[in-house]
């Protein structure tokens, strides 16, 4: 049986300002959901929400897996259990290598019973696995070497992001704007990786503002957020009107989220003016 | 995980502690009494059956001892009471060149330290020193035929008088500073390394050191004299047992590095939480040579040391690593100096320091030029690594320069670990305590890197067993 993650009704604060207000979304492995919206809309707040930022409190709703509920669970608990962000600034863990900590990373995720202090994945079979996995990606093999995502250019951080996903084969990947910031043949190498990725085994949530990524991998539900909620969801065509057309559309169907955006923006403006 | 492994086994004795067991000390077959005055230093030097001008040496040591005062600044030492320590404990009859002629108990605690293994392994040579004398010592046989000396500074003295009188105390004069008196007048064991021109020893040589009996205070003395376009590495590791009350472990290194030659000097102290280690480290660096310090630290209540080299004639080159961590209770108090006394040198230090659970790191550091050290070159490095709120870094570089054609560099940072790293190591599947050791291994992987393998699996062992069980 196919797992569900499923959020219901998720409200989420951060420095006790209110960002979600009430998101609902089911993401079952071997399907493909796009999340758009404009700036602020709370794209990212979901994300870092699902894998357990602590700085994202749920005031209330719920997020399952299967039916338990996660939300008091740390990020190294979600991610047992499955769940994976691609993030948009992967941060620099220098004097770390990238192998170490994918070597880490995989045991703990195949072997979530794993106690502290025992052995890791044998380093033959991990080394093969890492090693073809980069040739997949057209990576350079030295990157196993080098410090995690230091001195790495915008492309090789989304790159190894890519790299970390095919490795730790999620249920869940939340792909936050991986496909942001990249050149036009970064793009195709990044959305090409995804597509060999994706299967019946994972779910993907699609965080994107551009069509590419989509593209290559077809969605079959596009949901569009606006001031912390999704008010709409389609099909793959009202990702490729989005594209086209922009948010105005959008904004005139909800006027009421389009004014708490608008609010929101005000508020923000006159905060930046106070600096 | 296989339970039968002797550190494991070490672990259990002593809490956090890994090394924190001790042995029976009824079979010793000398302790003084407690306390120091020129009585208790003639009973050492008689002991010993030195010459006459060691037992001078160590007299007038004594009195700049109790002339000087007690240092005001770097740690806290109001716990030192110099009349409650043991100055000279000696627990076996001589050193012995095979581990089964060493004292069982004490064969046995070198066992659990995993020195014999690492001998057959990849060491050159070993010295062990059990409380104040070497018990056990070895030299392979090839570097031995080229004349290399690698013995106890005791024997030392009565086998090379020549060479250790015309070095002994010229790169650390006992009025140096109080405790480089102190050891000057109680000193024993240590190690002596000669290394004739041109000799360049592949593998180190290594120095263990351990404290056992409780009050005791640990005075080794080592001189090492690189000659001409002469190599060697040397390494030293340091332990003792987790009493309630506290030891003194009080070091002179001197060094002297000729034309050409090369020598680094690693340590890896790891004291247990009672003791007062305050070291007095320095080198001399001769034209074109290169002296390197590889310094860790970790344990100890309070660590006072700032390995010293005086670059003495053109193209001579320093260089300093420098790791601490200070945990619950510890305030490591540690650094370099580096004093240009000629022109066209060059030195470089650079220094990583944890704190957590409430530890104090300090970075002390000089950085001297003398009049004519023009066109010379120095760059330090300091990083400090802060676990959590309660713990504390402090840097205090000091430069003195009397010269205007010179560089020198400082960098120092203080970062604590971002909730942003934790986050993206967690959210990969880590414990929060394997993502923070893994934030602080990497901390320090720069110079873990520049330690010979064993030493580097050791180091990153050690960092792990003192983050576990830290966080969460």
């Amino acid at each position: 049986m196919s797992s569900l993650l499923k959020i219901t009704d998720l409200h989420v604060a951060v420095d006790e300002k209110p960002i979600l207000k009430g998101v609902s979304l089911e993401l079952r492995q071997g399907e493909v959901h796009a999340l758009m919206g404009p700036n602020g809309s709370g794209k990212s707040t979901l994300a870092y929400t699902l894998v357990g930022h602590p700085k994202y409190e749920i005031t209330s709703g719920t997020i399952e897996i299967d039916g338990t509920n996660i939300n008091e669970l740390d990020p190294c608990e979600r991610a047992r259990l499955g769940l994976f962000l691609a993030f948009q600034y992967p941060v620099t863990i220098p004097g770390v290598k990238v192998a170490d900590f994918l070597r880490h990373a995989v045991t703990n995720i195949r072997n979530p019973e794993r106690k502290e202090g025992e052995g890791l994945i044998p380093m033959r079979e991990f080394r093969k696995e890492l090693k073809e996995r980069m040739e997949e990606l057209g990576m350079d093999l030295e990157f196993a070497r080098r410090y995690l995502n230091e001195g790495f250019s915008g492309g090789e951080k989304k790159r190894m992001e890519i790299l970390q996903l095919a490795m730790l084969q999620p249920k869940f990947a939340l792909l936050d704007e991986t496909d942001s910031g990249l050149d036009s043949d970064a793009v195709r190498v990044v959305s090409e990786g995804l597509k060999k990725l994706s299967g019946p085994q994972m779910g993907s949530l699609i965080i994107t503002h551009h069509e590419r990524l989509l593209e290559y991998n077809v969605p079959q539900f596009t949901h569009v957020m606006l001031a912390g909620k999704i008010v709409e969801t389609g099909d793959a065509e009202l990702a490729h009107e989005l594209h086209n057309h922009g948010y105005a559309a959008i904004r005139e169907r909800h006027p009421a989220e389009a004014a708490e955006e608008q609010e929101r923006q005000a508020k923000a403006q006159t905060a930046n003016a106070g600096i | 995980m296989s339970t039968d492994t002797p550190v494991l086994e070490a672990q259990i004795g002593g809490g956090d502690y890994q090394f924190g067991f001790h042995d029976p000390t009824d079979k010793y077959v000398f302790q003084s009494r407690k306390g120091i005055d020129r009585q208790i230093v003639q009973q050492i030097s008689e002991m010993k059956n030195e010459p006459a001008w060691m037992r001078e040496f160590r007299l007038e040591a004594l009195d700049i001892f109790f002339q000087k005062p007690m240092p005001t600044w770097g740690g806290d030492m109001s716990g030192l009471n110099f009349q409650d320590i043991y100055y000279y404990v000696k627990a076996s009859a001589g050193q012995e060149k095979s581990w089964d002629d060493v004292p069982e108990d004490i064969r046995k605690t070198y066992d659990r330290l995993g020195i014999p293994q690492a001998e057959k392994q990849y060491l050159a040579g070993v010295k062990a020193q059990y409380e104040s004398e070497v018990v056990y010592g070895s030299l392979q046989e090839d570097l031995a035929k080229q004349g290399v000396l690698f013995t106890d500074t005791d024997s030392a003295v009565r086998d090379h008088p020549d060479l250790v009188r015309e070095y002994f105390g010229t790169v650390i004069p006992s009025a140096d500073n109080k405790f480089a008196a102190l050891n000057s007048a109680v000193w024993s064991g240590g190690s002596f390394i000669y290394v004739p021109p041109g000799v360049k020893i592949e593998f180190p040589l290594q120095a263990y050191f351990r404290i056992n009996t409780q009050n005791m205070g640990q005075f080794e003395r080592t001189l090492i004299i690189v000659d001409e376009g002469a190599s060697v590495h040397y390494v030293e590791g340091c332990t003792a047992p987790t009493y309630s009350s506290d030891s003194l472990h009080s070091a002179v290194v001197e060094i002297l590095v000729k034309r050409g030659g090369r020598c680094r000097y690693t340590t890896i102290q790891n004291w247990s939480n009672n003791v007062y280690n305050l070291v007095t480290k320095r080198a001399k660096a001769y034209g074109d040579s290169l002296m390197e310090w590889v310094d860790g630290n970790l344990g100890s209540k309070l660590t006072m040391k700032y390995p010293a080299i005086y670059l003495m004639e053109p193209g001579a080159r320093g260089e300093t690593l420098s790791i601490a961590f200070a945990g619950k209770g510890q305030h490591q108090d540690a650094g370099a100096k580096m004093v240009h006394c000629a022109p066209h040198t060059s030195s470089r230090v650079i220094s990583k320091s944890i704190s957590k659970d409430g530890g104090r790191a300090s970075y002390r550091g000089l950085v001297k030029a003398t009049h004519d050290a023009h066109h010379c070159k120095s760059n330090v490095v300091c990083d400090a690594l802060i676990l959590d709120p309660h713990s504390r870094s402090d840097t205090y570089p000091y430069i003195e320069v009397n010269q205007d054609n010179l560089t020198i560099e400082h960098e120092a940072s203080v970062s604590k670990i971002a909730e942003e790293q934790l986050l993206y190591l967690m959210s990969r599947g880590m414990t929060e305590a394997e993502a923070s050791a893994m934030i602080v291994t990497g901390f320090i992987e720069p110079l873990v890197k520049e330690l010979p393998m064993e030493y580097a699996v050791e180091m990153n062992r050690l960092i792990e067993l003192q983050m576990e069980g830290s966080v969460g």
